[in-house]
C-alpha cells in the first residue's frame, strides 16, 4: 500500500527527524507513513517516538546507507 | 560483545554510561583534575586553547587527554560499527559560532553541562541555578524548533573528511607528550608553541595515560548510547522522552555517591572549587550555554562524540568551543573564583541576542 505521507529527514540533525515524524503521525489515524532518515541514531529516535504514540515501525534499508521506516497502525 | 552492543543501544544505554561518568569523574579528581572537574567539556576546551596559546591566561593551560579520548574513542567505535559517515554542509559556520557563544556562556557559569551536573553531585549548590539556567535556555531553544527552526541539511562527505577531527586530536595527543618548547623571551618565560600551567587548575591533572583511557571508554560508550547531557533535557521537554534523561539521573546519583565514598562531598555555596557564588550570571551564563548547544543539536561532549563520527559540523562546533575559550579569556569574559568577569555579562547578553536571531531567521532552505 502505497504511503498517505512521505517525511524526509535525510541530512537533519537531531532532533528535527523526530519532530517531523511526530508533526506528520499527529492526527492521524491510520498509516502508513514513511519516514527517509540517514543516520542509525535518527532512525533509533524516530522508531522509539513513533512506538510510544502507538505506531508500529518496519525498517527498509535502502542501497546508499539510508534508512525508509515505514510507520503504520 | 554483540549482546553488550544490544545492551548499550537498549534503553539501558544513556543509564550505563551516565553511571560510567558519574564513577570515573570524581576518580579523576582523586587522581588529579580539579575539584568538581572530573570531566568538564568547557573548561577542557578552554584548558586546550590555553595550551595552544590562544589566551594568556596561564592558570588554565593544558592539553587533556580526556577530549582526545572521546573524540578517537568515537572514532573507532563508529568504524567498528560501520557507522563512521562522514558529512557536512548544515550551516558548519553558524555551528561555529554557536560552539563559541556556548563556551562563552558556560565559563560565565564555570562548567558544561557534564560539570554542571558534577558540581552539583559534589554538593556546590552553586550549580542550582546553573542548572535551572540551562533548563531555561534548552526550553528557548525547543521553543524555536517547535517554530520550525533548521540549520539545514548535511550532506555525505568524502571519507577522508572524517578523518580531519581524529587526526587533529592525535596532533594534539602528540603535543602533549613532546611540549615542544622553541625559545625563551628576555625574562625567561618560554615563547611556545604550547604552554602548560605551573599552578591553578591546568596544573591539576589526573596521570595522562589514564585520563586517555577513561576518554576512550567514554568515546566508546556515548558513542553506542548517544549520551547526551542537552538532548536529555530538550527531548523530555519536547517529547516527554525520557531515554537519555534516565542517563542524566544514573549520572547524578553515581557521581553523588562516588564523591561521598572518596569524601568529596562537601555542601555549601561557599570556597567551592573553580566556582563562584553569583547566582544571577551563573544562571545567565548557562541560559545562553543551554540555548546555544540547543540550536546546535547537542551538548559539548555529543559534538565531539559526532565530530568522531565524522559529523564535519559537529566538528567546526568542537572547534568553536576552542577557540571561543581563548576568547573568553583574552576579552575577560570568563568567570573566576571571585566572580564574573568585567565583560561577562554584558557577553551574555549579546550571546542571547545573537542566538535569538539565529533561532528566528535559520530555517531550511528547500532548493528543489
Amino acid at each position: 500500500m502505497k504511503e498517505i505521507k512521505l517525511v524526509d529527514a535525510r541530512g537533519l540533525s537531531c532532533p528535527e527527524p523526530v519532530l517531523m515524524t511526530q508533526n506528520a503521525i499527529k492526527g492521524l489515524a491510520r498509516g502508513p507513513v514513511a519516514v527517509l532518515v540517514d543516520t542509525v541514531t535518527s532512525r533509533n529516535n524516530v522508531s522509539r517516538i513513533a512506538e510510544r504514540f502507538g505506531w508500529r515501525v518496519r525498517v527498509e534499508d535502502q542501497p546508499d546507507g539510508s534508512y525508509r521506516l515505514v510507520l503504520d497502525k | 560483545m554483540s549482546a553488550f552492543n544490544r545492551f548499550l543501544t537498549s534503553r539501558w544505554g544513556p543509564i550505563i554510561t551516565g553511571i560510567a561518568v558519574g564513577v570515573l569523574a570524581p576518580i579523576l579528581v582523586k587522581l588529579g583534575n580539579p575539584g568538581n572537574m572530573g570531566i568538564c567539556v568547557a573548561c577542557f576546551s578552554r584548558d586546550i586553547a590555553g595550551a595552544l596559546g590562544l589566551h594568556r591566561a596561564t592558570v588554565v593551560q593544558y592539553i587533556r587527554p580526556e577530549i582526545i579520548g572521546f573524540v578517537l574513542g568515537a572514532f573507532v567505535t563508529a568504524l567498528l560499527f560501520r557507522e563512521f559517515k562522514p558529512r557536512t554542509g548544515s550551516a558548519p559556520l553558524v555551528r561555529f559560532l554557536l560552539g563559541m557563544l556556548a563556551v562563552i556562556g558556560a565559563l560565565v557559569f564555570l562548567g558544561c553541562p557534564w560539570r554542571a551536573y558534577l558540581r552539583l553531585s559534589g554538593g556546590d549548590w552553586n550549580a542550582i541555578p546553573g542548572i535551572l539556567g540551562l533548563v531555561g535556555g534548552v526550553g528557548l531553544g525547543v521553543l524555536f524548533l517547535r517554530m520550525g527552526y533548521s540549520l539545514g541539511r548535511s550532506r555525505p562527505a568524502p571519507k577522508a573528511l572524517g578523518w580531519v577531527m581524529p587526526l587533529l586530536m592525535v596532533g594534539l595527543l602528540v603535543l602533549l607528550l613532546v611540549a615542544p618548547q622553541f625559545g625563551r623571551d628576555a625574562d625567561g618565560n618560554p615563547t611556545g608553541p604550547i604552554f602548560f600551567s605551573t599552578s591553578g587548575p591546568g596544573s591539576q591533572h589526573a596521570p595522562r595515560l589514564i585520563a586517555l583511557a577513561v576518554g576512550l571508554l567514554i568515546g566508546f560508550l556515548a558513542q553506542r548510547s548517544r549520551f547526551c547531557t542537552v538532548g536529555a533535557l530538550r527531548d523530555l521537554i519536547m517529547v516527554r522522552d525520557a531515554h537519555l534523561f534516565n542517563g542524566i539521573v544514573a549520572f547524578i546519583a553515581a557521581a553523588f555517591l562516588t564523591n561521598l565514598a572518596l569524601g568529596q562531598f562537601n555542601p555549601g555555596f561557599a570556597n567551592q572549587p573553580v566556582a563562584h557564588t553569583n547566582a544571577l550570571w551563573n544562571l545567565g551564563g548557562m541560559v545562553l550555554a543551554g540555548l546555544a548547544f540547543t540550536l546546535a543539536g547537542g551538548c559539548p561532549g555529543r559534538q565531539f562524540i559526532l565530530s568522531g563520527e565524522g559529523d564535519g559540523d559537529a566538528a567546526l562546533f568542537a572547534l568553536g568551543m576552542i577557540v571561543g575559550a581563548g576568547v573568553a579569556h583574552t576579552f575577560t569574559l570568563a568567570s573566576s573564583p571571585k566572580g564574573p568577569a568585567a565583560y561577562g555579562p554584558a557577553a551574555v547578553v549579546l550571546g542571547l541576542i545573537i542566538c535569538v536571531v539565529i533561532g528566528l531567521t535559520f530555517r531550511e532552505t528547500r532548493t528543489a
